[in-house]
C-alpha cells in the first residue's frame, strides 16, 4: 500500500502536538511491512529522520521548469532530495507560474512554521501538491490537519485517488468558539471533500458532525498514542527537592489550554500548604497577564514561569516535577499527559481534553472546577498512597497506548475507503 | 429433610459529603444529610417496606412455617430510626411472630476485624445489646460486614460466646465440599458455620429479572425443584442476600415479591421446610472443621477482601484509619466515636476500587476512585485532627496502650478494693449490728425482769 501524505511538520522541528503525532503515526504504520510512505513538508531541515519513509521538501519542488544542471542542483537541495527525483518532478509541471516568486531552482521558498502569510503559503503549498500528484504513484492521499487540505484536494483532483483528512484540531478548539472564518471556510472545504475523516477523539468528531455539518458516517475517531521513551531520556535522573512538590503545567500559555484556572487553583493550594511549588513552562499570548494574576494572588514566590521548553528540557522538568496538570479548556486530544505518565508523573487533566477518552489512571475534573482541581492536587503531593498508584498504573496504563494498535486502526480505514 | 435458610442484611451506610482540603479544621460535619434522607427513604418505600410486609404475610399465610433471619447493622438502624421508623415497626412485627431470628454485626459494617481485635469485640457486643434493647432476645449467630471470614474471626466469636457465624460458600474454599452442610471452626470447634449457596443466592438478588439469562423467567417451582434435586443428604440450603435485592436490584414489577411469596407453598409441596440459623445450628452436627487462613467474603468474583483492600488506596485510608483505633476508645467524646462508626462502613472504601470486573462500580457521588479516596482523604484529616487534639500524637499507641493497661489494672484494683471496703464495711455493720443488739437486750432485757417481777410477784400473791 502507497500512501501519500501531506503534513506541516516533522520532528526534532516541532512546535505542537502535529508533527509528534504525524511521526508517531507514521512510524507504526511501517511496521506493517508493506506499506510506503511519502511524506510532504513545507521545509524539511535535513535532520529528519527518514529510515522509514520519505520525506518530500515542497521548498525542492520546482514548478517552473529550470535549466539546472546536475552538479548544481544537487550542492543546493542534495541534503533533502537527489538531482534524480528533482529532474523527475521538473518534468510534471503542469502549469505556467513563472509569475510566482520562484527561484533559481524553480522553486518556491518557505519560511517553515506558522508565519504571518500563513495563507500563501498554504496555496503555494497546495500548487506544489498538484506537481508531486502527477509524478508519484499511490493509492490513497492522507492530509494533515487544515494547512494541508488545500493540498489533499487538489491531489485528490489531480489523482482520483481516496482522500482521507485527519482532524488534529479545530479553529472551534484554538478560539473558544470565535472562528476565523477564512479557517472555517478552508476546513469545512477540506471535510467536504474528503472520503473520509479521522478524528483524534470522540470530543473532535462531535465538532465535526456538528460545527461543520459532516455524515456521521464518514467521520470516525483514531485515537492518538505516545512512542516509547528512547534510552537517554530514561537516563535522566529526577532533581527532585527534598521536602518540597512541584505541581507542572506544560505547553503554550493561551486561551485554550486554560492557564487561568491553574493559577487559581494553585492559589487555593497555597492558601493551606507551603511546600507545593508550581510551574508554568511554555510561552504563548497569555503569558504576561499570568505573571500579573499570579503577583495578584501573591503566590509569585511558589509559581514560576521557566519559559518555552524543547527536546530533553520538556522531559527534564517532567520528571522533576510531582504532578502533572492539563486544565485545557478544549483540547482536541493533547498528548504531553501522556508523555508526563511515561516520565512516572501522576497527571490530572480537563475532562474536555480527548485524552480523557482513553486515559483511566489520571484524575480528571472539570476545566473550570477550580475547587476539584486544587484537591486532587493536594490529595496527590499529601497521600503518598496516591501518588505511588497513579505513578506506577498510569505508566503501565500508557505504555499499552501504542503507535502500532492506532496504525492497524488506521489501515483498516483505508482500505474500507478503497473498497479493498 | 431439606431446609432452606433465609438471611437478609438490612444497611445503609451515612454518606459522605463533597469535604475539599480547604474545609479540614473548619468543618466537622462530614456528612450529606439530604442525600441520607432521600437515599433511605427510597429504599425503604422501593424495597423494605414492601419486603417486609409480603414476609410478614408469609408468615402469617403458612401458620409459622415460612422462617426468616435479618441483621440490621447498627449505622443502619439509627438512620432508619431517623428516617424511616415504619422499617422498624415492621421488623417488631415480624418479631412478634416468633418466626424471625435477628443476628448480630459489627455496629459500623465496616472492616474492624481485619483491623483491630479491640475494636472489632467492643463494636459487636454494642451491636448485641442494641439488638437486645430493641427486639428482646440476645443474637447467638453472629455474621460480619460483607460476610467476612477466616479462622482468627471465628476464634474471635467464640470467644464472645457465639455459636455460630455465617459465610459464603466459596469455591476456592469449599473446593470439592458442598456449602449444604453445616462446618465448624477449624480453630474454635464449638463454631458453627453456615454457608450460603452462592448460585442460588445469585439467582435472586442478581439474575431474577435479568432478560438475557438462560432461566429467565425464573418461576417459584423451578426454583423450589432445583433445591429439591440436590442429593439427598444435602440439608442445609443457606440462601443470603441483601434485603434491597428484593425492589431495588430486582425491580418490584420483576414480580419478585410474587415468586418469594409462592416458594413456601411450593417447598411444602416437596417436603422442604424453612428454619433460622440458630435452629440450624441446634439441630445440625457439624461435618468437619473449615481452615481458612484468608479472609473470605461475599463480594465479587474473588469472594476475598479485595473490593474493600484491593489497592494501595484502600490499604492507606484503611491504615489511617485503625491506627486512631487505641485513641477514640480512650476518649469519651461521643460525637467522636459516632464519626468513627460512620467513617469505618466498608462502603467508603469499597468507592476506591479500581477492580475492572465488567460491572458497573456504584460509586456514590464520586466520578472515580480517586475522587472517592481524595474526599475520604480529606474529611480523615479532618478527624485525625480532631483526634490528636485530644490525644497528641507524641504518645506512641505503645505507650498509650499502657496508660490504658493501667487504668485497666487500677480499675481493676478500685473494684478489688471497693469489695474490700464493702466487705469490711459489712463486717463493721454487722459488728455494730451485734453490738447494738447486745445493748438492745442489755436494754430490753431489764425490762421483761421488771415486767417479770411482777408477775412473779403475781404469782407470788397468787
Amino acid at each position: 500500500m502507497k500512501v501519500l501524505m501531506f503534513g506541516w511538520e516533522f520532528p526534532p522541528h516541532i512546535s505542537g502536538g502535529l508533527g509528534t503525532a504525524s511521526y508517531g503515526l507514521t512510524k507504526g504504520f511501517v511496521q506493517q511491512g508493506d506499506v510506503e510512505i511519502k511524506f510532504c513538508i513545507p521545509k524539511p531541515y535535513g535532520d529528519e529522520d527518514n529510515s522509514f519513509l520519505r520525506i518530500v521538501g515542497m521548498n525542492s519542488v520546482p514548478i517552473v521548469w529550470k535549466n539546472v544542471d546536475r552538479d548544481y542542483v544537487n550542492s543546493r537541495i542534495g541534503a533533502v532530495m537527489t538531482p534524480e527525483e528533482y529532474y523527475r518532478y521538473r518534468e510534471h509541471i503542469y502549469g505556467d507560474f513563472s509569475y510566482m516568486h520562484t527561484n533559481d531552482l524553480g522553486c518556491m521558498e518557505f519560511a517553515g512554521g506558522y508565519p504571518e502569510n500563513l495563507h500563501d503559503e498554504i496555496n503555494n503549498y497546495s500548487i506544489i501538491a498538484g506537481v508531486v500528484a502527477r509524478t508519484e504513484e499511490f493509492d490513497i492521499i492522507h492530509s494533515h490537519d487544515w494547512l494541508t487540505y488545500p493540498a489533499g484536494i487538489h491531489a485528490k483532483q489531480v489523482s482520483g485517488k481516496k482522500l482521507v483528512i485527519h482532524v488534529h484540531a479545530t479553529d472551534f478548539d484554538r478560539s473558544r468558539g470565535n472562528v476565523n472564518p477564512t479557517v472555517y471556510a478552508i476546513e469545512k472545504n477540506g471535510m467536504d471533500n474528503a472520503d473520509h475523516i479521522l478524528c483524534v477523539s470522540e470530543l473532535t468528531r462531535q465538532t465535526v458532525i456538528h460545527k461543520y455539518h459532516q455524515n456521521p458516517d464518514k467521520v470516525s475517531t483514531l485515537h492518538n498514542a505516545v512512542t516509547p521513551l528512547s534510552q537517554d531520556v530514561l537516563d535522566i535522573v529526577p532533581q527532585k527537592i527534598p521536602n518540597e512538590k512541584v505541581v507542572t503545567f506544560l505547553g503554550r500559555i493561551t486561551m485554550q489550554k486554560g492557564p487561568e484556572y491553574f493559577v487559581e487553583a494553585a492559589a487555593m493550594v497555597l492558601k493551606r500548604t507551603k511546600n507545593i511549588r508550581f510551574c508554568m513552562a511554555g510561552s504563548g499570548d497569555m503569558m504576561n497577564d499570568m505573571i500579573r494574576l499570579v503577583a495578584q494572588r501573591g503566590i509569585s514566590d511558589r509559581f514560576h514561569f521557566p519559559g518555552f521548553m524543547r527536546g530533553r528540557q520538556v522531559y527534564e522538568c517532567l520528571k522533576a516535577s510531582d504532578v502533572y496538570i492539563m486544565p485545557s479548556v478544549s483540547e482536541p486530544f493533547g498528548i504531553s499527559p501522556l508523555e508526563a505518565m511515561q516520565c512516572d508523573v501522576p497527571t490530572i487533566i480537563s475532562k474536555q481534553s480527548g485524552c480523557a477518552e482513553i486515559l483511566d489512571k489520571c484524575i480528571k475534573t472539570d476545566y473550570w472546577d477550580i475547587h476539584a482541581m486544587a484537591d486532587a492536587i493536594y490529595s496527590i503531593c499529601n497521600n503518598e498512597s496516591l501518588y505511588e498508584y497513579l505513578k506506577v498504573e498510569g505508566r503501565n496504563e500508557v505504555n499499552q497506548i501504542t503507535w502500532e494498535n492506532v496504525a492497524l486502526k488506521l489501515r483498516k480505514v483505508y482500505e474500507k475507503v478503497m473498497g479493498w | 429433610m431439606k431446609t432452606i435458610c433465609f438471611y437478609f442484611e438490612i444497611h445503609q451506610i451515612r454518606q459522605l459529603k463533597r469535604y475539599r482540603f480547604f474545609d479540614i479544621g473548619s468543618d466537622h460535619y462530614y456528612y450529606d444529610d439530604y442525600a441520607n434522607e432521600s437515599a433511605i427513604t427510597e429504599i425503604a418505600e422501593k424495597s423494605y417496606i414492601p419486603a417486609l410486609t409480603t414476609m410478614l404475610e408469609m408468615i402469617k399465610e403458612n401458620n409459622g412455617a415460612f422462617k426468616v433471619a435479618f441483621s440490621v447493622s447498627g449505622v443502619g438502624l439509627e438512620m432508619l430510626e431517623l428516617y424511616a421508623p415504619q422499617v422498624i415497626e415492621l421488623l417488631h412485627e415480624i418479631n412478634k411472630t416468633g418466626c424471625c431470628e435477628f443476628l448480630c454485626e459489627p455496629y459500623s459494617h465496616g472492616l474492624s476485624s481485619l483491623a483491630s481485635r479491640e475494636v472489632f469485640m467492643e463494636e459487636v457486643q454494642r451491636q448485641n445489646r442494641k439488638i437486645k434493647e430493641l427486639f428482646g432476645k440476645k443474637p447467638k449467630v453472629l455474621r460480619n460486614s460483607g460476610l467476612i471470614y477466616s479462622d482468627e474471626i471465628g476464634e474471635m466469636a467464640a470467644s464472645m460466646g457465639f455459636k455460630g457465624m455465617l459465610s459464603e460458600g466459596a469455591k476456592h474454599i469449599l473446593a470439592w465440599r458442598s456449602p449444604h452442610f453445616v462446618y465448624n471452626c477449624a480453630t474454635a470447634p464449638n463454631l458453627k458455620l453456615l454457608l450460603r449457596d452462592y448460585k442460588l443466592s445469585d439467582d435472586i438478588s442478581l439474575r431474577f429479572s435479568n432478560p438475557k439469562w438462560s432461566e429467565y423467567p425464573l418461576f417459584a417451582e423451578t426454583y423450589v425443584d432445583w433445591i429439591a434435586s440436590l442429593p439427598e443428604e444435602d440439608e442445609v440450603i443457606n440462601i443470603f442476600m441483601n434485603l434491597h435485592a428484593l425492589g431495588v436490584s430486582q425491580p418490584l414489577s420483576s414480580h419478585i415479591l410474587d415468586f418469594l411469596k409462592a416458594i413456601p407453598a411450593c417447598a411444602k409441596d416437596r417436603g422442604i421446610s424453612f428454619s433460622t440459623p440458630s435452629e440450624i445450628i441446634d439441630k445440625h452436627k457439624s461435618v468437619g472443621p473449615l481452615e481458612v487462613s484468608y479472609p473470605l467474603s461475599w463480594m465479587d468474583e474473588e469472594r476475598d477482601a479485595s473490593s474493600w483492600l484491593g489497592n494501595t488506596l484502600q490499604r492507606e485510608a484503611f491504615d489511617k484509619l485503625y491506627s486512631l483505633a487505641e485513641r477514640i476508645s480512650l476518649s469519651d467524646d461521643k460525637k467522636l466515636k459516632q464519626d468513627f462508626d460512620y467513617l469505618q462502613a466498608a462502603e467508603n472504601l469499597r468507592f476506591m476500587t479500581t477492580k475492572q470486573n465488567g460491572i458497573i462500580t456504584e460509586r456514590s457521588i464520586y466520578e472515580s476512585p480517586y475522587d472517592a479516596f481524595t474526599n475520604y482523604m480529606n474529611i480523615l484529616g479532618d478527624f485525625m485532627a480532631r483526634v490528636r487534639a485530644q490525644y497528641p500524637e507524641e504518645i506512641d499507641n505503645e505507650e498509650l496502650g499502657a496508660l490504658q493497661q493501667m487504668i485497666e489494672n487500677q480499675e481493676v484494683e478500685i473494684v478489688q478494693l471497693e469489695a474490700e471496703v464493702e466487705s469490711l464495711k459489712n463486717k463493721l455493720a454487722a459488728k455494730t449490728k451485734r453490738a447494738a443488739k447486745a445493748e438492745e437486750k442489755a436494754e430490753q432485757d431489764p425490762a421483761p425482769a421488771k415486767e417479770a417481777k411482777p408477775k412473779k410477784a403475781a404469782k407470788a400473791k397468787k
